[in-house]
């Protein structure tokens, strides 16, 4: 049964990971995430799950990995800095294929920055964070409802594919509390990893199957396979040929490509005749609504794109709009991060302003509006 | 009993990479023949090592395996234990992962007293990257980053542990390999955070560059130096400088931290507060 609840998007973040059967959290206070900690605190060992405050950030990232190749889901959430000491592990979970979640809730960086304002100021760091090479998976969602249903993605794709998923709130909608109608966790479609169907001295942990991800046994379960950072072949153990390396690193990035269109999340508002097209996510996305609507009502042709995935970046949506547009602007609380990526996509196919905004605040709607005007001309 | 070792180890991964007269081989012995000795279930029982020379040791182990990252076994290995407590997990690290780059993980894993035996193989060196001096490379020494003699104070891994809580802590030596087995019986046997100081000698990296000699020269240093517990507590301080005792060295009883967390779950099931 659904009911409808006040509350803020980083209880909804763990009320949706409990609901998708997460029963493990290890992670570090730090603002503005700590509530998604004390949730889990006071709610796991009501459901036989087990909460643990780490000594570190990376210990946070450690016992997340630990407690998900022994077959329990596992969550951690921080914010920027302890986002760039997770990146170390982040790629461990990567290469080991360790299916685990992570929670940013950014603020202004870098370093301790602005702990109490808003910033997205991590989406690149959510793709190239920690070193090496590997596809990233990063979704970020625009409301308190949003955040429920993409915590639910979140965990369904990283037991799916067998790898970490980063969930970027931003502290907008991390600390924001919203009305909304919780659905009953009975009708969520939970998906979980595949487990091996063959007896342990057959099992390969990571030879894959068609889509590119091998079933993964839980420690305890009798497989005595092995687990490394180095590479390693579909055996599990070190292996440091050139095909095998490249096979590894490969399978790594399209094993997520090959699934683009089933992990790319988006919207589009007022796009059937748009010429211009205001790009946005998190947070911002709320303003960017609100200028777009009062550009319409001034009767200028103005849409809206809402990139819920950032990572893999949504090239084909981005591509389409910029053949119809003229103009796209993307408003982003940061210098200029994802615009680039926009421009990649566009390929010159649209003229793109990047509207960066880095002192803290939030964008008004006039903000937005302001250029969107200028653009429109 | 030579064939029940046997099956506890990966032998079509054998040789193993360790130089000839590495002591890390002789500590791994001595792990399979405690584990043989103590008949754990080969299911449920998990290796978590971190990086570095002896940390390769758990990939020659025939359990479920997982060779992490640089210091952080015991986060993994903490994970494991808290999600799925009816598994024995043990770690396998060396000097330079537990106390320096792991160092933080090591106390806490300690101070709260979970249910993990950990091994640290203690050679004084890095000897995966070539030499360089760690946290228990003696004052004086010579490494590759200490080439004119090195000005750090080692700790004492035991101590250390027993000051952040480890409530078992013994130390072996490669030499004294059938007390190394011993000890870590008695570790795994223990419920709590143990910890093994298993004294290992690296003929490569640090034995050429301090002039120690072959490895059996190596190992007739630990015989010479080595003090047992019995033996150390006749002598002065005076008489101990230089030398290394082993045995069992601190054994106390504690709450154990997955045990208290399944009274955590109890109390919140039962809707107490706090």
């Amino acid at each position: 049964m659904s009911r409808v609840v006040l509350m803020q998007g980083n209880q909804a973040c763990a009320e949706a990971a409990l609901a998708a059967g997460v029963r493990f959290f290890a992670g570090y206070p730090i603002t503005p995430s700590t509530e998604v900690a004390e949730i889990f605190a006071a709610r796991l060992p009501r459901l036989g799950g087990k909460f643990i405050q780490m000594e570190d950030e990376i210990a946070g990232m450690g016992a997340v990995c630990g407690a998900s190749l022994a077959g329990v889901k596992a969550l951690t959430a921080t914010s920027g800095p302890g986002f760039s000491l997770k990146q170390e592990l982040i790629g461990y979970a990567a290469m080991a294929e360790i299916p685990v979640v992570v929670v940013n809730v950014q603020r202004l960086g870098p370093s301790t920055g602005k702990p109490t304002a808003p910033a997205q100021g991590d989406v690149m760091q959510a793709r190239w964070g920690t070193h090496g090479d590997r596809a990233a998976i990063a979704l970020s969602p625009t409301s308190v409802r949003e955040t429920y249903d993409v915590t639910v993605h979140a965990i369904n794709f990283s037991e799916k594919f067998r790898l970490p998923v980063i969930i970027l709130l931003d502290e907008i909608i991390g600390h924001m509390r919203e009305k909304i109608a919780l659905p009953d966790p009975s009708t969520l479609r939970i998906i979980e990893r595949k487990k091996p169907a063959v007896p342990s001295g057959e099992y390969l942990a990571y030879k894959p199957d068609d889509d590119g991800v091998a079933p993964l046994a839980a420690f305890g379960d009798g497989y005595h396979y092995h687990v490394t950072g180095l590479v390693h072949d579909e055996t599990g153990f070190p292996a440091g040929s050139a095909s095998i390396t490249a096979d590894l690193i490969t399978r790594l990035h399209t094993k997520v490509y090959n699934a683009k269109s089933e992990i790319t999340l988006f919207d589009e508002y007022f796009m059937e005749d748009a010429e211009t097209a205001v790009v946005a996510y998190g947070g911002t996305f709320r303003s960017a609504m609100a200028a777009v609507k009062e550009a319409r009502a001034k009767g200028n042709k103005v849409g809206l794109i809402k990139l819920i995935t950032i990572w893999p970046f949504a090239d084909e949506v981005v591509a389409r709009a910029a053949a119809k547009v003229g103009t796209m602007i993307v408003p982003e609380l940061n210098y200029g991060q994802l615009v680039g990526e926009v421009h990649r996509a566009a390929n010159g196919r649209a003229h793109i302003v990047s509207l960066p905004k880095v002192d803290g605040g939030v964008f008004t709607p006039q903000e937005i509006l302001s250029v969107l005007d200028k653009e429109v001309g | 009993m030579e064939q029940s070792v046997e099956k506890l180890l990966r032998t079509k991964h054998l040789a193993h990479i360790w130089c000839p007269g590495c002591g890390n081989g002789t500590v791994l012995a001595a792990t399979v023949r405690a584990i043989e000795h103590l008949g754990l279930d080969q299911d449920k029982t998990v290796i978590v090592s971190g990086i570095g020379c002896s940390s390769r040791a758990s990939g020659y182990m025939n359990f479920d395996t997982l060779h992490t990252a640089h210091g952080r076994a015991l986060t993994f290995a903490t994970g494991i234990k808290l999600a799925r407590p009816e598994l024995t997990v043990i770690v396998l690290t060396g000097d330079g992962d537990a106390t320096a780059i792991g160092g933080n993980h090591f106390i806490h894993a300690a101070r709260r007293n979970i249910d993990l035996t950990t091994i640290v193989f203690n050679n004084g060196i890095y000897g995966m990257t070539g030499g360089q001096y760690s946290p228990l490379t003696p004052t004086g020494s010579y490494a590759s980053t200490a080439p004119y003699g090195h000005i750090e104070r080692p700790f004492d891994i035991a101590k250390l542990a027993i000051a952040a809580g480890a409530t078992y802590v013994a130390r072996g030596s490669a030499y004294h390999t059938k007390m190394l087995a011993d000890v870590i019986i008695k570790g795994i046997e223990h419920t709590g955070f143990s910890v093994i100081d298993a004294v290992t000698q690296c003929p490569t990296s640090f034995g050429r560059k301090n002039k120690m000699g072959a490895p059996a020269a190596m190992l007739e240093w630990q015989r010479d130096n080595a003090v047992t517990v019995e033996a150390a507590a006749k002598l002065t301080p005076e008489q101990l400088a230089g030398k290394f005792i082993i045995g069992e060295l601190h054994r106390s009883e504690a709450p154990e931290y997955v045990a208290e967390y399944d009274k955590v779950i109890a109390r919140a099931q039962k809707g107490a507060k706090k």
